[in-house]
């Protein structure tokens, strides 16, 4: 199998990737000891970098566009990918702009309260891993409503899988273009909604032309390069203090003691306010907020549209549970790393007037912590890295999920509800492109939109969806022999309106983004997934159980063959197109 | 997949063997994980006295630890799942693939 640009493999294209990078770099170290008229070179190390990672993934693109043929090359990159590089992907899909910018600015203002927003995230992995990663790569092809509709009429199962994928895209692709307009702000000076288009046209080159293929390498370059710097501003943090923890959390907690004070606090207030960073916060009000809280970003990994995509680009189950290993691994260390971030942004950058504006608070905005260490650890050129990585993330992410969306519509409605399975493949390539730019144009307005809201909290708005309608579907049409067709659309429909429901009127949206009385949200909770779970998993139950009709019966006596596919792979969707 | 395929595999008593073995070693880690989470979720919501109480003479707090440790186990129990399907249960699967293919 040859192909006539298949001269540029990723991997040469890495090392021409980090020689540029290299290069960029010592050319700007070398122009930087000319004072502070030079200041505006920042920007240029960035933008340079950041164009550098745009032409390199533009080259990775067209490499890719050679290869995407069909519609299961545009979907699953033709099933190609191995565990170890998948588990990169994956852990790049992961590991957002919003949470290397959201939680590590979370650990700088909360500390111990960021770890516990962390740990929630992480938790969820064993779970996709031991119940559905192998079952998953066994029963499906494309998306993750080939499991959900396996054995179930298709027409109304689809039509609620691809309504929930979608609500969750647009829910986190919210937050990514958020992020993508803050940062592209601070760094480049350019109005938000510049930024956003920026972002918007390069994602839309990325999944148009280059399907899974270019979305996958795209990811698992940036996530090489965002662990690297990401290990490195860690490790300069803690070599700042000698390697010892204690002496890092002595020093922030000393910082937190002094801002308190200087805030006007009395020295026992600002002491015990210094100190609480060292244990949990006002993060976590109420119990049922933390439970609810904790499920939502538990279970809501294992409803994640674009994540649960990736299990179907690799060739077969083992090579699934391998990704999935990995991918857990390198989010933990992840999230490890963002951790000791944001206790260097409190010591490195609380205290440096450098970034920060009158009234003490980080120049560019909430997010901006782990940015402005980039600077105090590392100077203006791995200022420009970390920048330029920070935007890479975004596109990489916002292209994943542009990838599932259009899937949604093009895998599930289009050739399955509306062709009824027979569509060619280059038909529905074409719907899927076509929803591609629709996606883009959808995300740029909604980026512009939610311009004010804290980018991590929206993150956790989508898994509360995702775990209240795309998890129990998937779970229950996997384990439970009872369900049928009736009880997962009827069920996984409740899950989402409530889910979508509770959080309109949570205190976020309700008052925060739509600017009511504050104490007027209907819902208290920090998170609806207690209720909104509970609300799908017992809705499935219950109209399964109820469902006497002879699809119901269908349904059940469907399970023997589907529970044998899942856990022996015999008659697995093939793996490679090609 | 044909029915008549399907009873076939499902009645091999390898089948059985693999599905008893990963179902349960699944949902006895899924039920370890979920406690260590929630137990470390619950001690948030119910006792952050205890999680802020120092250990030693320094700013070090006893919820650091117990953390990471959150983290580091929830990454080493995913590698044991792992590790051992993708000895054993897949050694099983493939015993059933031969069996009812040949």
């Amino acid at each position: 199998m040859s192909h006539p640009s298949s001269s540029l493999t990723p991997v040469r294209a890495i090392l021409a990737l980090a020689l540029l990078a290299g290069v960029c770099g010592l050319a700007q170290a070398a122009g930087a000891d000319l004072g502070q008229a030079q200041k505006q070179a920042t920007n240029w190390t960035a933008i340079g970098m950041f164009g550098v990672f745009v032409v390199f993934t533009l080259f990775i693109t067209k490499w890719a566009a050679s290869r995407t043929k069909s519609a299961a090359d545009f979907y699953t990159a033709g099933g190609g990918i191995t565990g170890f590089q998948n588990g990169l992907a994956i852990a790049g899909d992961y590991m957002s702009a919003a949470s290397f910018l959201g939680i590590s600015a979370a650990v700088m203002v909360g500390g111990f309260d960021g770890l516990i927003y962390s740990i929630g995230f992480l938790v969820g992995w064993p779970v996709v891993t031991f119940l559905l990663a192998e079952r998953l790569r066994n029963l499906g092809k494309f998306t993750f409503a080939d499991v959900a509709a396996f054995r179930f009429s298709q027409t109304p199962v689809r039509m609620f899988a691809a309504s929930g994928t979608l609500v969750v895209v647009a829910f986190y692709l919210i937050a990514q273009m958020v992020g993508a307009g803050q940062l592209i702000k601070l760094l480049f000076g350019l109005e938000y909604w510049i930024a956003v288009v920026i972002v918007g046209g390069l994602m839309m080159v990325y999944v148009l032309f280059g399907g899974m293929t270019a979305t996958t390498w795209v990811q698992i370059i940036k996530a090489i390069l965002l662990l690297g710097g990401a290990t490195f501003m860690a490790f300069m943090v803690l070599w700042n203090f000698g390697f010892s923890p204690e002496a890092m959390f002595a020093k922030a907690v000393e910082v937190k003691t002094g801002l308190a004070a200087a805030a006007g606090k009395t020295p026992e207030e600002a002491a015990a306010a210094g100190f609480s960073i060292m244990g949990p916060g006002g993060f976590i009000k109420d119990p049922i907020s933390a439970v609810s809280f904790g499920m939502a970003l538990m279970f809501g990994t294992a409803g994640l549209p674009h994540i649960l995509m990736r299990f179907f680009t690799v060739p077969n189950a083992k090579e699934a549970r391998k990704s999935v290993g990995w991918a857990t691994a390198w989010i933990g260390y992840f999230y490890i790393l963002t951790f000791i971030i944001g206790f260097g942004a409190i010591t490195f950058v609380l205290t440096n007037p450098d970034f920060l504006d009158a009234k003490g608070a980080l120049k560019g905005g909430g997010n901006m912590a782990a940015i402005h260490l980039a600077n105090a650890v590392g100077g203006n050129v791995f200022l420009g890295f970390i920048s330029a990585v920070a935007f890479a993330t975004i596109l990489a992410v916002v292209a994943g999920l542009t990838l599932s969306g259009a899937s949604a519509v093009s895998h599930d409605l289009y050739a399955t509800v509306i062709k009824k399975g027979k569509a060619d493949s280059a038909a529905e390539l074409k719907v899927s492109r076509l929803t591609t730019v629709a996606l883009g144009v959808v995300a740029v307005v909604l980026g512009i939109a939610f311009e004010k809201q804290n980018i991590a909290f929206m993150v956790s708005l989508a898994f509360a969806i995702a775990a209240s309608a795309n998890f129990p579907v998937l779970l229950m049409s996997v384990l439970w022999k009872g369900c049928t067709t009736r009880g997962v659309v009827i069920g996984g429909f409740l899950g989402l309106i409530s889910s979508v429901g509770l959080t309109v009127v949570s205190p976020a949206v309700w008052e925060a983004t739509l600017g009511n009385p504050k104490g007027s949200a209907l819902f208290p909770y920090a998170s609806p997934a207690l209720f909104s779970m509970t609300i799908g998993f017992v809705g499935i139950w219950l109209f399964s159980i109820l469902d006497s009709s002879a699809r119901g019966r269908q349904d059940r006596d469907g399970f023997l063959a589907q529970q044998v596919r899942s856990e022996t792979g015999i008659g697995a969707a093939g793996a490679s197109g090609h | 997949m044909q029915t008549d395929l399907a009873h076939k595999i499902a009645s091999h008593p390898r089948y059985q063997e693999l599905k008893a073995r990963r179902s349960s070693f699944g949902w006895r880690l899924t039920l370890a994980m979920l406690a260590v989470y929630y137990g470390f979720i619950l001690l948030v919501a119910f006792d952050k006295p205890f999680l802020a109480t120092r250990l030693g003479d320094g700013v070090m707090t006893i919820g650091m630890p117990i953390g990471l440790g959150v983290i580091v186990f929830t990454i080493v129990i995913t590698v044991f799942y792992v590790r051992r399907a993708n000895d054993e249960f897949d050694r099983l699967s493939d015993e059933i693939n031969q069996a009812v293919l040949k």
